[in-house]
């Protein structure tokens, strides 16, 4: 027991995980209808914790609230920190109307990040469903820059419409390189498009990887991560070579607001990103 | 000091006990114990032996509770009340933070005021083991909550052992009680003995600072007829225990009975009014709200209270994960018994029977769990499977 009389530092003085930073706005960019990235300076002073592929931030919005959303940036690059949304609540609607100059709290990066070094030496197939590919794109940086760490990369992207397509000019960039491969559809087409339609499960059959040596990174839609899955399980991939990333309802990112609990896990410090064998026993069950 | 360690366990006649209430003020900036308000026994700031429920027996049932004044003199013949450790330790609203904001600028200041001492009369075993669950939830795993730290650190423990147990107790089948043993560590303990003419409390130190108190107190040497009295009356009470729950193999009962049709029978009568999680001294789950100034200057940051039985609890964008009654009620005790296990290396339940008391359809977790672990039951005489 702590003795009484002892006097401790009040809260005011200690850290608390609560408490954002506010950053600067420097830019807004437009990626499709209702997606967009955030470009956020620190405030003078500050050094930010770096992060790791697939780890997220919490993004407060001054009288509106927080949410949890994956930076989409380069890990390498610290100057700058990256979050690509939609727009799906009032807190992101708010971030979408942010300009120049504006202000942004983040707390983090929290939780679980895609494991780029165990997957060293073997071939990477990276399945992005949506807005999917945001948490995916630090790691596709990261390989990239390590290069000759890895095996065959391969990046298997579906989106809803060609209009919906994510990060184009990168996603052109990626595609023209010899030792990667880069495979888009989309649900539906539109007059113009040439390229795959249908789900990004598909393109699964012809991708090229080994199927010994091989790390799957997937995040998208729970059902289209399910049928990923069960995918490359088809392709004769160990269950325990894939990395799924799941989303939550998160208060805290701390493990104490109890809101993004999964059987045992907390989504927000065990993920979001979990090995699928791991989680597999609890993304079949209903209502979980 | 040899002479503190030698009054380790003592005796303190009733009429002592104002001056342990007295020395409690003196060294703490609140005495909090138990108080009958609104009719019911919660912990209030205290000041003497008379604000004590002297003589009060609660009465529990599922979805059922009263007090009765009887004609004992004993302080502390009831077991617990809707209150817990949990508000005192973590506040069921505290604004974290605040934000000023002029133009792009903005500054935040923290607005949680440093706490005072704290010292509190008449915490049971159950709460003592809930306590030492929270201190896992808030300080033991990753990150640290320093709200909780702040009021958690400044706390003296007075417990009192329960001989009475209530109908919806089960502190014997979790090992929490009915004696003190084990749970957060405690200063001081008190069993409250009645018998040959005498009443009064055998008087036990956990701590130094338990030990120096008890050197202020008019304590007289315990004899050896006493502590066995205590033993004596804490066996009885493990035997008169209300409730049982059988915690072998229970995580891997409800993690292999997620599709058991007794969790719809459950839902249906389930009104997910959260009343269990509000009253559970060990449920910790929060929301955050956004609390705005009218012309936009300012905001702040309120952690309430929250609870899995709330739809919203789990909205995500498209729709909420725990959309059914059913999978909530699934969601809190399992995690309450199963899970928890595997966050936090414990049982999440102590047994101290408030989620039955309070559940207003008096839905019984021992119950619903015998069902799962295929044990027959009975409730008001029927039996059911």
């Amino acid at each position: 027991m702590i003795a009484a009389k002892e006097r401790t530092k009040a809260a005011a003085g200690a850290a608390d995980p609560m408490r954002p930073e506010l950053y600067r706005v420097q830019r807004s960019r437009r990626e499709s209808s209702d997606t967009f990235t955030l470009e956020l300076t620190p405030p003078r002073g500050y050094k930010p914790t770096p992060f790791q592929p697939g780890q997220f931030n919490m993004l407060y919005m001054p009288g509106v609230g927080e949410c949890a959303i994956s930076i989409s940036g380069d890990p390498a690059d610290d100057g700058v920190l990256l979050h690509t949304t939609r727009v799906v609540g009032t807190v992101t609607r708010a971030l979408n109307g942010c300009k120049a100059g504006s202000r942004v709290g983040i707390r983090g990066p929290y939780g679980a990040p895609w494991p780029v070094a165990e997957a060293e030496g073997n071939d990477v197939v990276f399945v992005a469903g949506g807005i999917g590919l945001a948490p995916l794109r630090p790691a596709i940086f990261h390989v990239l820059a390590h290069r000759r760490q890895y095996g065959r990369i391969v990046l298997l992207y579906g989106a809803r419409t060609p209009e919906d397509i994510l990060f184009k000019p990168m996603l052109r960039k990626w595609s023209s390189r010899l030792d990667m491969d880069v495979y888009v559809t989309v649900d539906r087409a539109e007059a113009g498009w040439r390229g795959n339609v249908g789900v990004v499960t598909n393109l699964i059959k012809r991708a090229p990887f080994d199927r010994l040596n091989t790390t799957a990174f997937i995040c998208g839609p729970e059902i289209m991560m399910h049928y990923t899955v069960l995918e490359i399980l088809g392709r004769g991939v160990n269950e325990k070579g894939i990395y799924v990333s799941l989303e939550r309802n998160m208060k805290c990112a701390t493990g104490f607001c109890g809101h993004c609990q999964m059987g045992p896990f907390f989504v927000c410090k065990d993920g979001p990103v979990f090995r699928y064998d791991k989680v597999k026993r609890w993304m079949e069950i209903r209502e979980l | 000091m040899t002479r503190i360690k030698d009054i380790a366990t003592a005796y303190l006649p009733a009429e002592g006990l104002q001056a342990l209430i007295d020395t409690l003020r003196q060294h703490h900036d609140r005495v909090l114990g138990p108080r009958v308000r609104e009719q019911a026994i919660r912990y209030e700031t205290i000041s003497s032996v008379a604000d004590l429920p002297r003589g009060v027996k609660d009465e529990h049932e599922g979805g059922r509770y009263r007090l009765h004044q009887g004609e004992e003199a004993t302080f502390f013949g009831f077991v617990v009340g809707p209150d817990s450790l949990k508000s005192i330790v973590y506040p069921p609203r505290l604004t974290l933070w605040s934000m000023k904001r002029s133009g792009h600028e903005g500054t935040i200041e923290d607005q949680d005021e440093p706490v005072g001492s704290t010292a509190i009369l008449g915490v049971r075993p159950c709460e003592l083991a809930a306590l030492a669950v929270q201190d896992k939830v808030f300080l033991g795993h990753g990150f640290e909550d320093p709200h909780y730290r702040q009021r958690r650190e400044r706390l003296f423990l007075v417990a009192v052992e329960c001989l009475q147990p209530g109908a919806h107790c089960f502190c014997d089948s979790m090992g929490t009680g009915p004696g003190v043993n084990g749970g957060a560590s405690w200063d001081l303990a008190l069993t409250e003995l009645v018998g040959d003419g005498r009443h009064g409390f055998l008087v036990r130190a956990g701590s130094d600072a338990g030990r120096e108190m008890m050197a202020k107190l008019p304590l007289e040497q315990a004899g050896d007829g006493l502590e066995k009295a205590r033993e004596t009356a804490l066996a009885a009470a493990a035997k008169s225990m209300g409730r049982t729950l059988d915690t072998d193999g229970l995580k891997k009962t409800l993690y292999d009975h997620v599709d058991h049709p007794h969790w719809e029978k459950v839902a249906d009568r389930c009104l997910a009014c959260a009343n269990c999680t509000m009253v559970c001294p060990t449920c910790f789950c929060s929301n955050t709200m956004e609390e705005t100034a009218l012309d936009g200057s300012s905001a702040a940051r309120t952690r309430v209270w929250d609870s899995c039985f709330n739809l919203d609890f789990t909205y995500i964008h498209g729709g909420h994960v725990r959309r059914s009654v059913k999978s909530r009620y699934r969601q809190w005790m399992t995690h309450k018994l199963a899970s928890w296990q595997d966050q936090f290396g414990v049982i999440g339940c102590v047994g101290c029977g408030r989620c039955i008391t309070w559940c207003p359809v008096g839905i019984d977790i021992t119950r619903e769990a015998a069902v799962l672990q295929g044990k027959p039951t009975k409730t008001s005489g029927r039996t059911t499977s």
